[in-house]
């Protein structure tokens, strides 16, 4: 079976263990997590949670299927194969040597990321886009030497002009 | 009015109904019991946790309601985890109230702390811990609700006994509105009427029942459609019952230890009406070559069991009574043609099965388990309430005790739990008192919840427990037999207890038959005491059961006798 990247935008009722509830789905049942992402919405008893899986048609599926099952997921939304944008945000702190510091600034600008924080011997940046101009960055810098790394996973929404 | 959290959950359960709990008491939990005391509710006092899920599950199965538990924390809990698991893979209502360490002490690993929210999140339909005496009863109406409703489950709601001991302003909650849970009861009329199509069209049509059909209530729209399109029927293990085993059209049990005929029909339908089913690996064998000359209807209330294992033609989401009460009004509008002649060929075909490879067994010196089970069949007239263990006696049990109607198998089907079927039988019992409950066991099974024999003394309960006694974990040694080359490596149960002094022991009555003349004489006075009783049949060591399909084979490929 050929395995495709879902993106599902899930709505569940923030309460406590619902995080546990919808990982231990995954987990229990040997579904894939390539990244999950959790906030609260402007309703403060709903939170939004996007999950990236990598699935076959029927486990996709099945997937949405037990997901809706959770007594407390209000909505299973699957983006993929909908108009959506998506969003991912890094956190690169990389080595910055005096001669490469111009080199850095360069790359910052080509990809319209910032320089947060300054030290001695790094600069942390952080960019934000897609998962393309996130490796594209990475790739760039990987050369000057990466020290460490936070990314968010993917955040999405759909481009519908109604809510869903 | 002031009331404890202990005092408000009286006051919901009593109005849920609950007229039984079976608990086992604790720190934890003594304010509750404190409380219990003082309402008309009957308390049975098991004796292993374990003993009152099962308790409950079976009271569940027999009464059609909803089973009550009551533990302590900590390890009070953690005993009850088989019970709710084995629930849970059967679809049976249970709701079980956990007793928890006060919230103050949570997560400092206080003594006898255990997360058992945590521990049961993946075997419980929901599960709550509750963290404020205000949100007691709304919880616990939540809890009787989702178990009870859509696919029906266990739900455990773990209580800190602060919140059982601190008095608040109690107004009863109001109907209880759950936004994110909707059982789809209603199907779509489209997909019932394009399966009432594929119906009129078939040649080689099957029904194929399981637990659902006794869950949802719906044996009569289920044999009104059987009987109304001359439909013959199987069923899964779950599904003994929900259609008379005593009817023309019946082809016996479906899978690995179904009937040559259901296997042998099912291979060769050209339509599978499935209803309330998971297509379970022991029923569907391998899944590639299950039905493959079938067009599947699959109706269940439970979205996820359709298309999980099997791919199905016509899926319809809805509830088993409602949907077939339709699918039955739209083929009255159908002209169905001369069903006789319609059907000829295809049920011939099946009654040539059915004489060619018949259930059967040889009773010769040392008696037969199938001989003892087909003997209680008869002197009970097929109206007895059946548990079973798990294992041979199991199978043994689905096979030659033919039921009529759904509530009378009680078995733990899905995680098929040894240890079963004597508390579940407790449970049946105090549900219905005036009816004979039998549990079948196996000498292995029998031990792993023999304690429960002092619950039914304590009770005054007559269960009957009826032993299979091989001196094996006969089922493990089957397959040993079958494919380990008789490596029966540690299911020799030599070191048995002596179940009539064991019995006797407990307050109870203990009778043996070790030749085949005495089983009718046992089971006789057995069955006639107005007490608990175990029977114990020493019975031939090595019989098998079959047909049998090993794991992985395409169900048309039985090992027979
Ligand atoms: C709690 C538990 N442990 C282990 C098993 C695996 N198992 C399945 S059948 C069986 C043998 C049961 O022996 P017995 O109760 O004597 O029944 P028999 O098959 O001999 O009729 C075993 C060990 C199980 N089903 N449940
Ligand atoms: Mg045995």
């Amino acid at each position: 079976m050929i395995e495709e990247k879902h993106v599902l935008s899930i709505l569940v009722e923030n309460q406590p263990g619902v995080l546990s509830r919808i990982s231990g789905l995954f987990g229990g049942r040997g579904y894939n997590i390539d990244s999950l992402c959790v906030a609260e919405t402007t309703e403060p008893h709903v939170s939004r949670v996007t999950i990236v899986t990598r699935a076959s048609k029927q486990i996709i599926e099945q997937i949405i299927k037990q997901l809706h099952k959770l007594i407390n997921v209000m909505k299973v939304i699957e983006l993929t194969g909908t108009e959506f944008v998506q969003r991912e945000m890094a956190l690169i702190k990389v080595n910055a040597k005096p001669e490469h510091r111009a080199e850095i600034l360069r790359i910052v600008d080509i990809f319209r990321a910032k320089i947060i924080d300054v030290g001695l011997e790094h600069y942390t940046i952080e960019i934000t886009g897609d998962e393309d101009k996130l490796s594209a960055i990475l790739s760039l810098l990987k050369p000057l030497g990466i020290k460490e790394i936070a990314k968010t996973g993917i955040i999405a929404l759909s481009r519908e002009p109604k809510i869903v | 009015m002031k009331l404890t959290g202990a005092q408000i959950l009286m006051e919901v359960l009593k109005e849920e109904g609950v007229k039984t709990i079976f608990g086992f008491p604790g720190g934890a939990v003594i304010d509750i019991y404190d409380e219990l005391a003082k309402t008309d509710i009957h308390h049975v006092l098991v004796r292993h946790e374990q003993g009152a899920v099962h308790a409950a599950d079976g009271y569940a199965r027999a009464s059609g309601g909803v089973g009550v538990v009551l533990v302590t924390s900590g390890p009070g809990a953690t005993n009850t985890v088989t019970g709710i698991a084995s629930a849970y893979m059967d679809s049976i209502p249970i709701v079980i109230f956990t007793g928890q360490v006060p919230t103050q002490l949570i997560g400092n690993d206080a003594f006898q702390e255990v997360d058992i929210v945590g521990i049961t999140r993946p075997c419980t339909k929901h599960n709550y811990l509750v963290k404020d005496t205000k949100d007691l009863a709304r919880i616990v109406k939540e809890a009787f609700y989702i178990a009870q409703s859509g696919r029906p489950g266990p739900v455990l709601i773990d209580i800190p006994k602060n919140v059982a001991a601190t008095k608040i302003n109690y107004k009863p909650p109001k109907k209880i509105h759950l936004k994110s849970y909707n059982p789809t009861y209603k199907p779509n009329i489209r997909q019932v009427s394009k399966a009432a199509s594929l119906i009129n069209d078939a040649k080689r049509p099957v029904i194929f029942a399981g637990g659902g059909v006794v869950l949802s209530k719906a044996s009569k729209e289920l044999t009104e459609l059987a009987q109304k399109t001359k439909t013959p029927l199987t069923a899964s293990l779950m599904g003994l019952g929900a259609f008379p085993g005593t009817d023309p059209l019946w082809l016996g049990m479906i899978g690995m230890h179904g009937t040559y005929r259901a296997n042998m029909s099912t291979g060769a339908c050209d339509l599978m009406i499935a209803v309330g089913v998971r297509f379970d690996d022991r029923v569907t064998g391998k899944t590639d070559e299950f039905a493959s000359q079938a067009k599947i209807i699959h109706i269940d209330i439970d979205p996820t069991s359709i298309q999980k294992n099997v791919p199905v033609t016509i899926p319809i989401v809805g509830d088993c009574k409602t949907t077939l009460g339709q699918l039955n009004k739209l083929l009255d509008k159908e002209d169905l043609g001369d069903l006789n002649e319609k059907r000829k060929k295809w049920l011939e075909e099946i009654e040539k099965w059915k004489n060619t490879k018949p259930l059967a067994y040889a009773q010769e010196k040392v008696i037969k388990p199938q001989y003892v089970v087909e003997k209680l069949y008869e002197l009970t007239k097929g109206k007895a309430i059946i548990t079973t263990e798990v294992g041979q006696n199991q199978m043994w049990a689905a096979q030659y005790y033919h039921f009529d109607k759904p509530n009378h198998f009680i078995t733990s089907g899905g995680l098929g739990v040894m240890g079963f079927g004597l508390p579940a039988a407790i449970g049946a019992q105090l549900a219905c008192p005036k009816k004979l409950v039998v549990d079948i066991a196996g000498d292995g099974s029998i031990q792993m919840n023999i304690q429960e024999m002092a619950t039914a003394a304590q009770c005054g309960l007559p269960v009957k427990v009826v032993i299979l006694n091989n001196s094996y974990l006969g089922m493990v040694r089957q397959w040993q037999e079958l494919f380990y080359e008789k490596r029966y490596s540690q299911t020799g149960m030599e070191h048995a207890p002596d179940f009539v002094k064991l019995a006797e022991a407990y307050g109870a009555v203990g009778l043996r038959a070790t030749k085949p003349e005495e089983v009718e004489k046992v089971l006789k006075k057995g069955l006639s005491t107005p007490k608990a009783v175990i029977m114990d049949f020493v019975v031939e060591q090595e019989e098998c059961v079959y047909p049998m399909v090993p794991a992985g084979a395409p169900l048309t490929e039985m090992l027979l006798v």
